[in-house]
């Protein structure tokens, strides 16, 4: 799995750390998301399935 | 009686909606038929940045695909575009498209989203805008220029948005509301008020607590707004955003119950094979037991994953719908982030940052609970502050979160609030939210 971010789309709203926070948090500043890990294990899938699917700003598009 | 597992399942709306319908039946292993209809054009895109960045021209139309060809291809859809549903035969299990054409389903999915209200008497007057979708986006972009008079009615989402995005690009804006202060349904007199505040510095002339009555016209176009107490505003163009209405009329003689929204149970489910998410879906509160409508983008998305995974589990089996409601809004430098139900909180109360600092964050109660929390610049921290929510924690709270609150897992299932005591907190300087004009 590869986790790609627009990070000009981001509008902070952190429901991606919300459902995945191993792999997303969000910067203290101005919420934007950030990218802990670009590759997750297998057990985070779920997870960032789950990120891309919630996140308003459809900024999180996820390869498989 | 448990139905047979659905082989297709039709979705009407191809926006937020219906594409997360869409997707989470995927990604839950559903791999019958999905016909997704749309009565638009355009392959599913976003709406919010066309308040945003697209009426801005920061961004062209195209980065407001809600997905990329690629993982719209491997969804395997039926999608019928351009294609606007006109009847639903609950008996036969069909909808009929305006081609003529009909769908057989087993399932249905209504997520027809929400029309932009019109003042009464305006169809077809030139100058006269609604934004609700990416043409009238494009109409509006196209008008706004240094120096345009702009009369902005409505003071909502829409309004506010519009105005600080029509300033930046150097129109004279007037905004017109019947409220008291921009947002004053989202955020209450206080936040409204620095808001109006910031509105004012950026040269926004705010014209609260009247009704737009009338748009003024001349030769077919526009030339200002009459206000209900008589004064009159001239304009080059005008800005309608007073609000949405459901879009059920399709659904009129179909047995489908539908009031202010298709009217479902907790679980999303209208009854007869009909499910719905999104800004036209009114369910069931499990926790109030009172219907509830929400226009939120964020709303969109998890309904519509609720409603994927209600129709595989069956209407037995379907589990109630008990979100945090999330929405956000940008304005000149501001971002705003909202979590909960703040209509109708009588308690606010700012636990960090400042209004004179533009940057805080706030909680509201209601009943001696909290029912939400706003950030202004300050979304990060916001967002501990939700488990708060979640829970509905007691009113008054303590002075700071549970450390341990932070980057919790999502407690959207969180339990119901327990009536134990509240915690030890500092006393409120309680600033009472009088309760909206409506
Ligand atoms: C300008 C603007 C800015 C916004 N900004 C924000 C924001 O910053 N934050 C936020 O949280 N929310 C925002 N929203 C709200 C958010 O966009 C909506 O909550 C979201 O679009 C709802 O998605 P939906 O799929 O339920 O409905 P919609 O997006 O309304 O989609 C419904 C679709 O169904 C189609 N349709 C209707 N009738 C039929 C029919 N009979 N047959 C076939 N198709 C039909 C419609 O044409 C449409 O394509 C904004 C909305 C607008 C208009
Ligand atoms: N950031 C966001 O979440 C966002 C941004 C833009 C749009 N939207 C969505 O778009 C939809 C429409 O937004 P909206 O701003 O039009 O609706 P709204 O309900 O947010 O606001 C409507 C406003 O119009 C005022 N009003 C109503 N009739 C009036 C009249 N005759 N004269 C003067 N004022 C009048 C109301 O008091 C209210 O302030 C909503 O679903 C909204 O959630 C959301
Ligand atoms: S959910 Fe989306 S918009 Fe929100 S912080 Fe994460 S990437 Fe950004």
């Amino acid at each position: 799995m590869k986790i790609s971010v627009d990070f000009d789309k981001c509008c902070g709203a952190g429901q991606c750390v919300l459902a995945a926070p191993d792999v997303f948090d969000q910067r203290d500043d101005d919420g934007i998301v950030v990218l802990l890990d670009a590759d997750p294990p297998a057990d985070q899938y779920d997870n960032v399935r789950q990120a891309a699917a919630v996140c308003p700003a459809a900024a999180i598009e996820v390869h498989e | 009686m448990t139905a047979a597992a659905p082989s297709r399942i039709a979705v009407v709306g191809a926006s937020a909606a219906g594409l997360s319908v869409a997707e989470g039946l995927r990604r839950d292993g559903y791999t019958g038929r999905v016909t997704l209809i749309g009565d638009e054009p355009h392959l599913p895109y976003d709406r919010p940045p066309l308040s945003k960045q697209l009426l801005s021209g920061a961004w062209d139309t195209d980065r407001l695909r809600l997905r990329s060809a690629e993982a719209l291809e491997a969804l395997d859809l039926e999608l019928r575009l351009g294609a606007a549903a006109v009847a639903l035969d609950t008996g036969a299990r069909e909808v009929a498209l305006a081609d003529g054409s009909r769908v057989g389903y087993d399932a249905l999915v209504v997520a027809t989203g929400v029309a932009a209200r019109r003042l009464p008497g305006t169809e077809g007057i030139a100058g006269v805008h609604v934004l609700r979708t990416l043409e009238d986006a494009v109409g509006l972009r196209e008008q706004l220029r240094p120096g345009l008079r702009l009369v902005i009615v409505g003071a909502g989402f829409v309004g506010a948005e519009a105005a600080a995005v029509a300033r930046e690009l150097g129109a004279e804006v007037t905004m017109v509301t019947d409220a008291a202060v921009p947002l004053a349904d989202a955020l209450g007199p206080d936040l409204g008020a620095m808001l109006s505040q910031v509105h004012a510095e950026h040269g926004v002339r705010i014209m609260p607590g009247v009704l737009v009555d009338a748009i003024l016209a001349a030769g077919g176009r526009a030339t200002g707004v009459r206000l209900a107490d008589g004064r009159t505003v001239e304009a080059d163009a005008v800005l309608v955003g007073i609000g949405a209405h459901p879009n059920t009329g399709w659904l009129a003689a179909s047995g489908v119950p539908v009031g202010n929204g298709v009217e479902c149970d907790a679980t999303l489910y209208a009854g007869s094979g009909v499910w719905a998410a999104g800004d036209v879906a009114s369910w069931l509160h499990p926790r109030t037991g009172r219907r509830l409508r929400i226009e939120h983008r964020a709303n969109a998305a998890e309904q519509g994953l609720a409603v994927a995974r209600n129709i595989l589990a069956g209407p037995e089996h379907a589990t109630p719908f008990d979100p945090v409601p999330y929405v956000w809004s940008d304005q000149y430098d501001l971002k705003i982030q909202i979590y909960g139900q703040l209509r109708g909180c009588d308690q606010v109360r700012i636990v960090e940052g400042s209004l004179a600092e533009r940057r805080l964050t706030a909680l509201y109660g209601r009943d001696g609970r909290v029912r939400g929390t706003v950030g202004i610049n300050m979304a990060r921290a916001t967002r501990r502050y939700r488990p708060l929510v979640a829970e509905q924690a007691a009113w008054p709270i303590a002075a700071d979160p549970d450390p341990a609150l932070s980057d919790g897992p999502a407690l959207s299932d969180g339990p119901a609030p327990s009536d134990g005591p509240a915690p030890s907190g500092v006393a409120l300087s309680g600033v009472a939210l009088s309760g909206r004009n409506a």
